[in-house]
């Protein structure tokens, strides 16, 4: 990394201010979270009406989709908050080893987390639950109004977990890099912005998965 | 350019993140509870898990990235479009119906 990109990355104590009282990159990743509440708004905004107005093509709670399991995932995304707000307070008091330890911890917990969900579609499409129509009819179902769920509750419930599951794997990615860079001594208790961006997106995926969890498993 | 102190969020009480984890875990408990045990009318089923979706989405946001502790003009503007996700979720809920 160039000595002009690092000191771009690395978190100022003083200097020009972003006007909202915070660094230019931390504004920057929550003006880019925002853009996203916006797009989770609209994806669960899609499911609610598509939800309410289909009913006979929705399959109540815990008939297709496996609660238990899941509710055992989420617990594990909420683990993963816990690990990566530690590394973030670690590094806050100097401590290298409890963000390596912590970087690591939330790294893994995010890939136990992807695996589950990776079991679960797996279970779910060979038990015929899968996301579009097409699928349906090469399984001989038609899926309308069939009480363990039709194409429309399949192509809601792949798209919406579906891409927090690419938001997970894009963190787990990022995670990854920021544990290597952390290991290789690049942040200090006076320059910790990666890790502190880094975590306002973790958690924020934590965020919209506790939401997605109750729309979609529980209600 | 306007000069500021950006480390104002870093001088906080740190919160006990590992008691946030603690209700965290046990609202999430109490939400399969409510769901699969409970026997509610729909309606109350559904706002009670909805609101505690909310309070534990709040307890992230507050407390996990740190908002809580953060100038005031980020928190307005943090909380700003919220609002007009609403109006998004309504407008999508009138014309479905």
């Amino acid at each position: 990394m160039s000595n002009t990109t690092a000191a771009a990355l690395e978190r100022p104590t003083t200097g020009p201010g972003s006007g909202f009282g915070v660094y230019n990159m931390k504004l920057g990743m929550w003006v880019f979270l925002l853009s996203e509440v916006m797009f989770f708004t609209a994806l669960i905004g899609a499911y609610i009406i598509l939800r309410f107005t289909n009913p006979g093509h929705f399959a109540e709670p815990g008939v297709v989709l496996n609660v238990p399991l899941t509710a055992a995932n989420t617990f594990i995304l909420i683990c993963s908050s816990v690990t990566m707000v530690k590394a973030f307070a670690e590094i806050e008091a100097g401590n290298q080893r409890g963000l390596r330890m912590y970087l690591g911890a939330t790294a893994l917990l995010g890939i136990v987390f992807l695996g589950v969900q990776a079991f679960e579609y797996s279970k779910l499409v060979h038990e015929g639950f899968v996301p579009a129509a097409e699928f349906y009819a090469a399984l001989g179902r038609d899926g309308a109004g069939a009480v363990e769920g039709g194409p429309l509750y399949g192509a809601t419930f792949y798209t919406m977990t579906g891409f927090h599951g690419a938001h997970v794997t894009i963190g787990v990615l990022c995670l990854l890099f920021t544990t290597v860079m952390a290991f290789r001594g690049r942040y200090t208790a006076a320059n910790h912005g990666g890790v502190e961006i880094m975590g306002l997106y973790w958690h924020f995926v934590d965020l919209v998965w506790i939401i997605l969890f109750t729309i979609v498993y529980l209600i | 350019m306007e000069s500021v102190n950006l480390t104002a969020d870093a001088g906080h009480k740190g919160p006990s993140y590992f008691l946030v984890f603690i209700i965290l875990g046990v609202l999430t408990l109490v939400e399969v509870a409510v769901a699969f045990v409970a026997a509610l009318p729909d309606t109350l089923l559904i706002l009670i898990l909805l609101g505690l979706a909310v309070w534990k989405a709040m307890l992230v946001a507050l407390y996990y990235m740190h908002l809580r502790f953060e100038p005031s003009k980020l928190w307005w503007m943090v909380m700003a479009p919220l609002p007009l996700g609403l109006i998004l979720v309504g407008i999508v809920l009138i014309e479905g119906w």
